[in-house]
């Protein structure tokens, strides 16, 4: 069976800034696998590749075995995707957000009422399904992006850094919610983080991202043991890069500050 | 959870879509934008109000007082049935010139990303949203009509010629949503689209016959008025709503074809809004 991702030689440059340098990624279907780096590190832009927000040239990426640049439409239709910035519509309720994604995915119609439910259950939203989302919580807008990309029964579930911004129970709801769902449909799920504890905990296998490459790759515990008996992720991560955690790019971080703050004002 | 919905057998479309199932995708992503915007008037009415204060300053201020002061001679019409289909058309261009700046913070907030990697062509996504545009100025006509009722402007309430303002006000709201998206795509943020936005907005709607008679300006207005959009629209409108001659067949041309490029050259540049 093809991989459920396969990324080779990728590459992507904006003027002089090489933010993906050839970056070879491999993750199996049905796993919960980890891209981890700091700010700056090429994540987002790696991501915006495998969606097709940026253009990839043939035969560098393959989802479900089908070329990201020759079967554009069939991969979109096998991805889920919830991006960096908390990006529901404010005015619209929970329900009419997912609705509009099971409309925007060909979801039958006959389907739509009951799988727009379902997910928004799964989720626990379903008691403030019919409010606007504007009034909900951080954490609430994560799940409800999350219902939004599991309506279509995606196959690949793409979260770019799900957790951010989120405090501490409404991240574990987040990645509880990630467990079941893999647990519920064997879907695999790439996610992307900078917080190396929460990797450890929730994905099968890491890959530690640095200045656009992948400098390490494998299951936390067996990258922990190669380290040393009382090796965190972090030191591992250290070792790799021989490089501090935090944002070793400046423009990265500050583009994110103000994205995360429109966001605020949106959703607040 | 075992209620989650699970993978469907295999995609069904392996192969990039032909102009028959884009067609049908097109429909679809219409109608689905269409109801969206539909869903959010609701939550949000007060918006039609708010909206509705700059023409009704323009009709009851602008209006009454030109009319009284015969400032502009407008031959057998009264200035404020002249003047409201243009107020009509002013309100349904700066509806959709904001579309472009929502856009640009579609982008920023991420909902664009989130919509570009749905199987939705591109020239989907921006037909729809150019249809939203349409259907917001629609929505909107409504109110500055009612408004241009009250103070006594001599409507036509002929169905089909009402048929025909619904469809130049679309066609005229997808020109200009799709002008002000293209311009997103070029200038890429929001700030600078702001100030384009309001740098056009205002020169659109002064070179248009919307206030004044065509014959009543100098010669390289009137050259400006006849490569403008805004023109034909409210050439249109006012044919069909208060009677005026019109060349109806020239301005629904007009609009429709102005329409289509502008969808084209907006759909062309999405993608490197998105990428920006
Ligand atoms: N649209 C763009 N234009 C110019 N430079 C960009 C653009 N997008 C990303 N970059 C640059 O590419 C590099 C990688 O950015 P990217 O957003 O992929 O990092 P990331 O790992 O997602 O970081 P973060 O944790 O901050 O989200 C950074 O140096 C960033 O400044
Ligand atoms: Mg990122």
């Amino acid at each position: 069976m093809t991989p459920a991702l396969r990324c080779v030689g990728l590459r992507q440059k904006f003027g002089d800034t090489v933010a993906v340098d050839g970056l070879d990624l491999e993750v199996e279907r049905g796993e919960v696998f980890g891209l981890l780096g700091p700010n700056g590190a090429g994540k987002t832009t790696t991501i915006r590749m495998i969606t097709t927000l940026l253009p990839a040239p043939p035969g560098a990426i393959q989802v479900m075995g089908r070329d990201v640049a020759r079967q554009r439409t069939a991969v979109r239709r096998l991805i889920g995707y919830v991006p960096q910035q908390l990006s529901a519509d404010g005015t619209l309720t929970g329900r009419e957000n997912v609705a509009l994604f099971a409309r925007l995915y060909d979801v039958p119609r006959a389907a739509r009422a009951a799988q727009v439910a379902a997910v928004l259950d799964a989720m626990d939203l379903t008691e403030v399904a019919d409010r606007p989302s504007k009034t909900y919580s951080g954490g609430m807008v994560r799940r409800l992006e999350l219902a939004q990309a599991l309506v279509s029964a995606p196959q690949l579930l793409i979260l770019d850094e799900p957790t951010v911004g989120l405090d501490p129970v409404a991240r574990d709801g987040v990645w509880d919610r990630i467990a079941a769902i893999r647990a519920a449909t064997g879907m695999t799920v790439l996610v992307t983080t900078h917080a190396m504890q929460e990797a450890d905990e929730h994905c099968e296998r890491v890959a530690l991202m640095h200045r656009g490459r992948i400098r390490a790759q494998g299951s936390p515990g067996e990258l922990k043991d190669a380290l040393g008996p009382d090796a965190t992720l972090d030191d591992v991560f250290r070792h790799h890069t021989g490089n501090a955690l935090t944002g070793d790019n400046e423009n990265g971080g500050m583009r994110d500050v103000r994205a995360a703050r429109r966001t605020a004002r949106r959703v607040g | 959870m075992s209620a989650l919905p699970v993978a469907p057998p295999a995609a069904s479309a392996e192969t990039e879509p032909g102009p028959l199932a884009l067609a049908r995708t097109v429909a679809s992503r219409v109608a689905t934008t269409c109801l969206v915007e539909l869903q959010k008037l609701r939550h949000d009415r007060t918006e039609l109000v708010t909206r509705a204060v700059q023409p009704a300053l323009w009709l009851l201020v602008f209006g009454q007082v030109f009319t009284r002061i015969r400032a502009i001679p407008t031959g057998s019409t009264p200035y404020l049935d002249f003047l409201a289909p243009g107020i009509l058309a002013q309100s349904a261009l700066f509806i959709a010139i904001f579309y472009g700046i929502q856009i640009i913070w579609e982008r920023d907030a991420g909902v664009l990303a989130k919509l570009l990697v749905t199987p939705t062509p591109r020239i989907a996504l921006v037909g729809a949203k150019a249809f939203a545009a349409g259907v917001r100025a629609v929505a909107q006509a409504v109110v500055v009509l009612v408004l241009a009722l009250i103070l006594g402007v001599h409507l036509e309430t002929n169905p089909f010629k009402i048929i025909l303002l619904v469809v130049a006000l679309l066609l005229g709201s997808a020109f200009f949503c799709c002008l002000s998206i293209t311009i997103a795509g070029l200038v890429l943020s929001r700030d600078r689209l702001m100030g384009i936005g309001q740098a056009i907005t205002m020169p659109l709607f002064f070179a248009s016959n919307a206030l004044y008679p065509v014959e009543l300006m100098p010669g390289w207005l009137q050259v400006i008025n006849h490569i403008n959009p805004l023109s034909y629209e409210v050439e249109a409108l006012r044919g069909l709503l208060v009677g005026t001659s019109a060349r109806l067949p020239l301005d629904f041309g007009v609009l429709f074809a102005s329409a289509a490029v502008m969808i084209a050259i907006a759909s062309a540049l999405l993608p490197r809004l998105a990428r920006g």
